[in-house]
């Protein structure tokens, strides 16, 4: 039999399954090789349970914190590499870096309880801390980790505050100084046979969570857990195999959600696991029988229309980004982008989202630009939408429908734009003359070349302009032919 | 045709020849290139069966560059040869010739010299022969005057190695006379005139042959763009199935409607500034439905409707963020909101297919734009069988018949899947899962439903995916 390797892909919403031991415990239960666990809070053999006091200088700067204890561990090398790497997925995952919620594991025999979680002034924090030989401040630990690859990502969290968060036992041993790191006095090694956790955290839901899947994970190498089994049937059997513990109670079906299963807060995630459990494909496949009448959305069926008779017309669709940068629709044609009523973006990656498009037009040069090489003439459409600023709408934009076309040859071919137009105009059935139907009339636009721009009015109302490009404009976008466009809204014919 | 005048000097060669005649012997009697007659000779071709010519290839040896120096000059070794005077030469001397080094070891081969090593003041070359016999300038001599037949292949070979010789393929034609042979060459027509159909004189003309092999003219026509064909048909698909069209002409979305609204929580990941492009120019949004918002905002952060909430501090200032729509599902949010305020409750079907932002790295397979398909059914029991069965009907007009379902995770779905299609491979009878055709489908959580107002027991079918990778189907 050859070795194969499976990926297994967790969902985000299940930090049972993160680690090894939470995974076989799974599917051993969904399996029935192993019956569905129950954890229970267990009280020490012999004296009391461990303290952790939160103090009120905490509230500035990292106000929640929970913490276990887990007795009588034995770790092996495997055992304690899963302990530190579930921390760390745990870390990366809810956590978020370790901003929401930081989990600092100790060795609970090197210390001694009542612990106290407060804060202090980064100058009166000193301690040594994990894998370090002296003593170092808060202070000097922060510029000595600005270095460190792992650490660095970590410092910002507390870096500016005026008290950073540090816990002690009660001989003034410091444990951690979260989120940062912890002290090495009591550090976990394979030895360790009692472990504190402790979530200190700025979201206490996430720290409860956190901690229920820290003990819970481990708690099978802990001798103080005992499981126990239910009987149940059918959906209660099926539920139970994915450690949701279920029995019926009469018509109803009494679900017991674990710690484990944090993800579970309404009576639709419980049914989700038993069709999980069932096999989604071992569901049958039914038609709703809702009869409904289906409605294309006006300006969408118009689109589709026009765009099959510009293609018959001799003219080629292109598809083209919405986003783009701010010369685009304003230096390179000309324009001011203040005229633009543009939306912008605050955090682009590149220039080349910085606003969304105001006009087609760029979209379409860019294009030819790259199709240089292409027999002559190139001819364009776009039927899309662009984006403009609105007081009107709620969100303050909206989308406004345009249709443009351009014409790139050896002669600027305005009687062919123009002539585009007209063949529009046909198929949107608006007739040539003034008042009731279309016209155009000469127009200055700094886009255009002076004298060859006019401006499209349909029943007294401008909808557009057509034209040949302005010769800065067209060196802008990389051309070197003479160019004809045109841009107009089609959404006043619906 | 071009050169009319060597066809025809062509032609009346032939004529007097009896049987045929050799193009590269009949480009030496006119006195034009060889490449001449070959064009005249397939002018004539085209003219029908005026002449008929054959290709033949023949071999024949020729010198290289090198081979005619030495031809001139003599071979290396016998020019070494010739270089010795009758007291010797010192080797150093020698080999500053150019032809001293490979002629020295062939006369060394050939016995012609011998060298002397213990002489003072270096090794000398003496002669060991009075006189000698080019041979090899010999050989190529004859080659050179056209009488390389004389020779053995094993020394035309032996030149060839030492690429003194090469043989060259001469193709020429033996040309013949064929059944409408003549000595003048009638000019043929191309095409057929509207004088020649007026007058009738196309009967006495002869017109050119069509050659069939060659392609048409293209006709010159615009071109729809492949992937709006691609949700042309989706779109079309959907109008089939009973699917009204919802408006998404809005690329503009307040984080409420695009997150909150949805149950997604507002730490999550996806409203991160990595995953969702932000405005800075308009900022915020202002107007929303109020009285739905606090109940939205009371499920995130208490619970509701059965469920126990995020617990969590809920911000109106994050839900008023304005970003691009990282779904089309802010849409859906929408419309279902519009039908709860409905007096009466009536059952839909809506779908939209157009553009999404998502603030990604791009690579090969992700861009920042790409288009999303949404469809939502929305009716009083709907099950996961229903959802799944919709999609079986809306693949299976795209001619995709096997799918399987993969449980997913997702804020607004509950349950929630993954679709795949795949291929039975019929050597092996093995399933290979082709594609992962859609994300983010689900019955959407009652959560979501019952915000809006809507009624307990109708729950919605959602389905999203992404339309950039849709051609590879």
């Amino acid at each position: 039999m050859t070795d194969c390797i499976v990926s297994i892909d967790v969902p985000a919403n299940r930090y049972d399954l993160l680690c090894l031991e939470g995974l076989a415990r799974g599917l051993q239960v969904f399996k029935n090789k192993l019956d569905a666990p129950r954890y229970r809070r267990v009280s020490p053999v012999s004296g009391d349970r461990q303290r952790l006091i939160i103090t009120k200088e905490t509230a500035a700067v990292r106000p929640h914190a929970v913490a276990a204890v887990l007795r009588n561990i034995t770790f092996t090398q495997e055992r304690y590499d899963s302990f530190i790497e579930l921390q760390e997925k745990l870390h990366q995952n809810i956590c978020r870096k370790r901003s929401l919620v930081a989990i600092g594991t100790h060795d609970l025999d090197t210390i001694s309880g009542p612990f106290t979680f407060t804060a202090k002034r980064p100058g009166d924090i000193s301690f040594r801390p994990l894998n370090q030989t002296k003593e170092y401040t808060a202070t000097q630990l922060m510029s000595l980790y600005k270095t460190d690859s792992h650490l660095k990502h970590y410092l910002p969290i507390i870096e500016d505050k005026p008290v950073y968060p540090i816990i002690y036992d009660s001989n003034g041993v410091v444990l951690s100084m979260p989120p940062i790191i912890n002290g090495d006095h009591s550090k976990i090694s394979l030895q360790t046979k009692n472990v504190f956790i402790e979530c200190t955290a700025t979201d206490l839901t996430k720290a409860k969570i956190v901690l229920d899947m820290m003990v819970t994970m481990f708690s099978e190498y802990s001798d103080f857990l005992s499981f126990f089994s239910e009987s149940a049937e059918s959906i209660a059997q099926l539920l139970t195999r994915m450690c949701l513990l279920s029995q019926t109670t009469g018509d109803e079906l009494e679900v017991e959600i674990p710690p484990t299963r944090p993800d579970v807060i309404h009576a639709c995630d419980i049914m989700e696991d038993a069709a999980v459990a069932y096999g989604f494909n071992n569901i049958t496949r039914t038609i709703p029988r809702t009869y409904t009448v289906a409605n294309q959305l006006p300006l969408n069926k118009l689109t589709e229309l026009l765009r099959q008779d510009l293609a018959a017309a001799g003219f080629t669709e292109a598809l083209n980004f919405a986003l783009c940068s701010q010369e685009d629709i304003a230096d390179k044609l000309g324009k001011r982008i203040s005229e633009t009523g543009a939306v912008h973006i605050s955090n682009p990656k590149t220039a080349d989202f910085q606003v969304a498009r105001t006009t087609l037009l760029p979209g379409l040069l860019k294009t030819i630009a790259a199709n240089r090489k292409m027999p002559l003439p190139l001819k364009l459409f776009e039927i899309s939408d662009v984006v403009l600023k609105d007081q009107n709408k709620d969100v303050g934009a909206r989308n406004s429908r345009r249709f443009s076309a351009v014409y790139y040859n050896k002669t600027p071919g305005f009687e062919v734009i123009h002539g585009l137009l007209d063949r529009t105009m046909q198929l949107l059935e608006v007739k040539a003359v003034r008042g009731g139907g279309y016209h155009i009339q000469a127009a200055d636009d700094s886009t255009f070349f002076p004298g060859r721009c006019a401006e499209i009015f349909v029943c007294g109302k401008s909808v557009g302009r057509l034209g040949v490009l302005h010769p800065d404009v067209i060196s802008h976008f990389e051309l070197t032919m003479p160019c004809s466009a045109l841009e107009m809204d089609i959404e006043p014919f619906l | 045709m071009a050169d009319t005048g060597v066809a025809e000097a062509l032609l009346r060669q032939i004529e007097k020849v009896d049987g045929g005649a050799d193009s590269l012997e009949l480009a030496n009697s006119l006195g034009v290139d060889h490449q001449v007659v070959v064009g005249a000779v397939k002018s004539l071709q085209a003219l029908g069966d005026v002449i008929s010519a054959e290709l033949r290839s023949s071999k024949h040896w020729e010198l290289t560059e090198e081979g005619t120096e030495i031809a001139e000059q003599g071979s290396h070794e016998a020019r070494v040869f010739g270089s010795i005077p009758p007291e010797g030469l010192p080797q150093a001397e020698l080999m500053k010739r150019s032809f001293g080094k490979i002629g020295f070891s062939k006369a060394m081969s050939n016995k012609w010299i011998r060298l002397d090593k213990s002489t003072e003041g270096g090794p000398r070359i003496f002669r060991t022969v009075e006189s000698i016999q080019d041979q090899v300038r010999e050989t190529l001599l004859l080659v050179q005057r056209g009488r390389s037949t004389q020779l053995e292949e094993k020394e035309k070979n032996e030149l060839k190695k030492r690429k003194l010789l090469s043989e060259v393929t001469v193709k020429s034609y033996w040309i013949t006379k064929d059944s409408s042979f003549s000595t003048t060459v009638s000019k043929q027509e191309t095409e057929l005139t509207p004088e020649m159909i007026a007058t009738g004189s196309w009967k006495e003309k002869k017109f050119k042959p069509y050659n069939f092999e060659a392609m048409g003219v293209a006709p010159d026509c615009g071109h729809l763009h492949p992937l709006m064909k691609v949700r042309t048909q989706f779109r079309q698909i959907f109008l089939e199935m009973g699917f009204t069209e919802m408006p998404t002409n809005n690329f503009i979305e307040s984080s409420f409607w695009n997150f909150d609204s949805l149950f997604q929580p507002q730490q999550h990941p996806a409203r991160d500034q990595h995953d969702t492009f932000f405005l800075s120019e308009p900022e915020l949004a202002h107007q929303f439905p109020w009285d739905y918002l606090e109940r939205v905002k009371r499920v995130h952060s208490q619970g509701g409707y059965g469920s126990q909430g995020y617990k969590y501090d809920w911000k109106l200032e994050e839900a008023q963020k304005n970003i691009l729509r990282t779904h089309t599902t802010a849409v859906s949010a929408r419309m279902l909101y519009k039908l709860a305020q409905q007096e009466t409750f009536s059952p839909v079907k809506y779908f939209s297919i157009d553009r999404v932002f998502r603030n990604e790295t791009l690579d090969a397979t992700h861009l920042a734009e790409f288009h999303q398909i949404e469809g939502v059914v929305a009716d009083y029991g709907m099950t996961l069988g229903d959802l799944m069965g919709v999609l079986h009907q809306f693949f299976t007009k795209l001619g995709i018949t096997k799918l399987r379902f993969k449980p997913a995770y997702n804020p607004y779905t509950e349950p929630s899947m993954e679709v795949f299609s795949y291929h039975e491979g019929e050597a092996y009878g093995l399933l290979v899962p082709l594609a992962e055709l859609g994300t983010q489908t689900g019955l959407s959580s009652p959560i979501r439903s019952l915000r809006p107002g809507l009624e307990h027991g109708a729950s919605s079918l959602d389905r999203s995916y992404g339309t950039s990778s849709w051609p590879l189907l």
